[in-house]
């Protein structure tokens, strides 16, 4: 097909197919960034968590008024919870991965430092790990001769602490990159604790920054039933409605005036912790489909225009001996360079749009992907959209030729 | 004249009623997506007390130790106990209240009602006159009941309905976890958003129902919420926060005039340096003293999503508008010929220019009205939304106003070129041919 009559038919229509242009740049730049940061959050809804999570429970309570020996009755709880068919491992923790509220310490590797290596968050409790089902990838697990009482840490003055902790890879290899943690001894203020096993992954309550969503460490401390704390119940995924429902019931039968904050499966403790990003992704999605149809339905329109306008000079060309076939192609060869020089410019639009949101958004440069998969889009909503006004024009009877208007 | 216009712009968009209807739904979506995202921008980025932001002032000091310390470094977000204390103590300014926040378990005497949790917030008692918070029963505490731990409470107006069916409770006790406070005051609806006064809790939908002295508090160890920060080495417990080295209160000074607050600065700076002389700070002097406004600011309180979100909508409507631009274009010149005779005639391009741009405006307005019902469809999505801040996304009249404004501005922006580049038509030409 000669495209240089297209071309020439074009000039004539010099702003409409400049505006055609920018149209498809636009769309094709916002698409391109909008699929790009649905990407982005899809990654992020998705990152591990370290947990089982189809076998994990989470209940929190608070007691009314101040109750003495905190201890005694958190043991009371768990030894009852424990007594539930079904439960294989439960845990008294200080937090909950995806939990929101966190208790963050920073870590040095010498007292002396002035500045601290890294921030990382505590989780406190005893068998925590088993609770939440975080694979031990180093060293080993916690056991219960590690553990201490808190009532003791307070008692003594920070004196008697635990000497051993468990840390999750990504902090381990912050600190002691491409070696091995277990043996390491970590400072937490001047407090030394050795480093015995490495998680492969247990992920913070609470994420301010993604790089350091995975610094986590597993302290082997006994925690009082203080208000705001967690019972993790480990089960099998079908046992779980059951199970959260008599665990319920049993620490009501211990103590009726007590208060349940949060009960529910570690599926919604992901699915609330990402709640915005899933909205956020609604809105892009939606944003991409309107600017599609907007886009499409305007090369319609326009499409329409033209052919109506056009009608003699297809006619004529009719008349002339080209068949409905050269018709058809002549539209549909005229959106694909339209829509072309329209991606092309779309392309380094997008790019432009990404370095801004690099600035003001912790993004990564928008991979090449991106502007091909959206060029391949928008040839395909460009021929689509065109289809119907390039039948109407190659459905023009040649006697129109000699009709005038 | 206006009339005409009007009219033959009506027979013009009848004439071709997919494609008006096509402009029509194309500004409609535009104008429905930014103003959605705009009015929960407008919503989120408010002044929380507009009569007295510029005067209420938020004190920040450094009382860390060296560790980390670089020339740079921000001083803490909240201030620890002594320093409160001394601040407070200090009375510098017309009001001025120490607070932190806290979640209290209530237990209703009345038996129908099962004992639950209410955010709190444990302040002294400047906290009420400063803010301008409107009372419908009672008073605030006094400060003399400040200082003497007195068992009392202010409730809200919601709190007040829930356990009291709306009654004047004063003078009753309300049993918070286990001790009986005597209500002195219950506040009418104040809600002020953002949370200006304490950002650690969630920022938007924090409601407090329940306002406790602040001693008070400490002394029956209510349970406090937000963060605390701490250096050295002795951990918190909960219960020495007083003594340990953290911070974890708000304070808030009234300075009723610039010439105060640069006055208040300056004795910040003079408190720094009489404690680092006295061994308590290591730093160097390092204060801040913002107003509300620039407190918000430098908190980013406005969520980096909601803005993106404005963007991306007003991305979609400069979309809409071209589309809408190219439409037009080729709607006017379908009608050179029309055009033509009018000029032929004698019609001025002015005249031409005007009645295009009616035409223009028409469809504006059109699509105002659609996509204001659209922003009504789309803040109705954004309150069935989980986020914090989805209540408060509603449309108010400046925003309404601004929707029709947009609109017919945007789409008589977007008419201007189609109908210049019309008027351009040479009236011999178009009557030559056909």
């Amino acid at each position: 097909m000669d495209i240089m009559p297209i071309l020439a038919s074009l000039r004539h229509h010099k702003i409409t197919a400049l505006l055609v242009v920018l149209e498809i740049a636009l769309t094709c730049a916002i698409v391109c960034n909008s699929v790009f940061l649905i990407s982005q959050r899809i990654d992020r809804m998705n990152m591990p968590s370290g947990v089982a999570e189809d076998e994990v429970i989470q209940i929190q309570t608070a007691d009314i008024g101040r109750r003495a020996d905190t201890m005694a009755r958190a043991r009371e709880d768990l030894a009852a919870i424990e007594k539930i068919a079904g439960v294989k491992n439960v845990a008294l923790s200080n937090q909950v991965p995806f939990g929101r509220s966190s208790n963050n310490s920073t870590i040095k590797l010498d007292p002396n430092q002035k500045t601290e290596s890294l921030n990382a968050t505590m989780y406190q409790g005893q068998d925590v790990i088993q609770a939440l089902g975080a694979q031990v990838i180093a060293g080993r697990d916690l056991t219960h001769e590690d553990n201490v009482d808190l009532s003791v840490v307070i008692a003594s003055k920070l004196t008697v602490i635990p000497k051993v902790v468990v840390i999750s890879s990504g902090m381990a290899e912050k600190l002691w990159p491409g070696q091995s943690a277990v043996g390491k001894t970590i400072y937490l203020g001047d407090k030394p604790m050795m480093v015995v096993g490495v998680l492969r992954h247990l992920v913070r309550p609470s994420i301010w920054d993604w790089n350091t969503a995975d610094y986590s460490i597993v302290i082997p401390m006994r925690i009082g039933a203080t208000p705001g704390t967690n019972y993790i119940i480990r089960t099998a995924p079908a046992d779980r409605e059951r199970v959260l429902q008599q665990a319920v019931a049993a620490l009501k039968v211990i103590n009726p005036n007590r208060l349940i904050l949060k009960k529910r499966s570690f599926d919604e403790v992901r699915r609330e912790y990402f709640q915005d990003d899933r909205s956020m992704i609604g809105l892009l999605v939606g944003v991409c489909v309107a600017l599609l149809v907007v886009t499409a339905l305007g090369i319609v329109g326009l499409g329409s225009f033209w052919v109506a306008q056009r009608r003699r000079q297809i006619g004529v060309r009719r008349a002339l001996g080209a068949t409905r076939a050269n018709i058809l192609h002549y539209f549909q060869t005229e959106n694909f360079i339209l829509t072309t020089v329209g991606i092309a410019a779309g392309a380094a639009l997008a790019y432009g749009v990404n370095g801004l949101l690099m600035q003001h958004y912790e993004l990564p440069r928008l991979p090449g992907a991106y502007p091909a998969a959206g060029a391949i889009l928008l040839w395909l909503v460009g021929q689509a959209a065109v289809l119907w006004p390039a039948l109407r024009a190659a459905a023009v009877p040649p006697v129109v030729a000699t009709r005038s208007t | 004249m206006f009339a005409y216009n009007l009219e033959m712009a009506l027979r013009s968009l009848k004439r071709n009623r997919a494609l008006t209807l096509l402009m029509v739904l194309a500004i409609a979506l535009g104008i429905g997506a930014s103003m959605t995202t705009l009015t929960v921008l407008h919503v989120l980025s408010g002044d929380p007390i507009p009569e007295s932001s510029a005067q209420l002032y938020y004190p920040q000091l450094d009382p860390r130790d060296m560790d980390g310390y670089t020339s740079t470094s921000k001083p803490p977000d909240q201030l620890s106990y002594p320093d409160g204390m001394a601040l407070l103590k200090a009375a510098r300014g017309t009001h001025q209240a120490l607070m932190t926040g806290g979640a209290v378990p209530i237990q209703p005497a009345q038996s129908g009602i099962e004992p639950f949790i209410e955010d709190a917030r444990y302040t002294t008692a400047d906290f009420f006159p400063m803010f301008n918070v409107p009372f419908i029963f009672g008073h605030a505490w006094a400060s003399t009941e400040d200082a003497a731990k007195a068992r009392v409470v202010v409730i809200t107006r919601e709190l007040n309905d829930k356990i009291f069916n709306g009654k004047d409770s004063t003078g009753q006790s309300l049993r918070v976890n286990g001790h009986d406070l005597r209500i002195v005051g219950v506040i009418d609806n104040w809600r002020p958003n953002p949370h200006f006064y304490d950002l650690n809790m969630s920022t938007f939908s924090e409601k407090e129902n329940v306002f406790v002295p602040l001693f008070t508090a400490r002394d029956l160890l209510l349970e406090r919420n937000g963060s605390s920060d701490c250096w050295g080495n002795n951990g918190n417990d909960g219960e020495h926060m007083e003594t340990s080295d953290c911070v974890w209160l708000q304070f808030w000074v009234q300075l009723d005039s610039p010439a105060k607050a640069a006055d208040y600065k300056e004795f910040l700076v003079h408190y720094s340096q009489e404690q680092k002389a006295l061994g308590r700070f290591q730093r160097p002097p390092n204060v801040q003293l913002r107003n509300v406004i620039e407190w918000l600011d430098y908190n980013k309180v406005v969520p980096g999503d909601v803005r993106l979100q404005v963007w991306l909508a007003l991305g979609f409507l400069v979309v809409c508008l071209v589309n809408t631009v190219g439409l037009m274009l080729a709607k006017f010149l379908r009608r050179a010929s029309e055009l033509g005779v009018r000029r032929a005639l004698g019609a001025s391009r002015r005249v031409i220019f005007t009645q295009l741009l009616v035409e223009a405006g028409l469809v504006g307005l059109v699509g105002g009205l659609g996509g204001l019902l659209l922003s009504l469809l789309g803040l109705w999505l954004v309150r069935l939304q989980p986020s914090d801040y989805a209540s408060l996304a509603r449309l108010d009249l400046p925003m309404l106003l601004a929707t029709f404004v947009l609109a017919v501005s945007a789409t008589l922006v977007a008419g201007m070129l189609p109908a210049w580049r019309a008027c351009q038509v040479v009236p011999a030409l178009q009557l030559k041919s056909n």
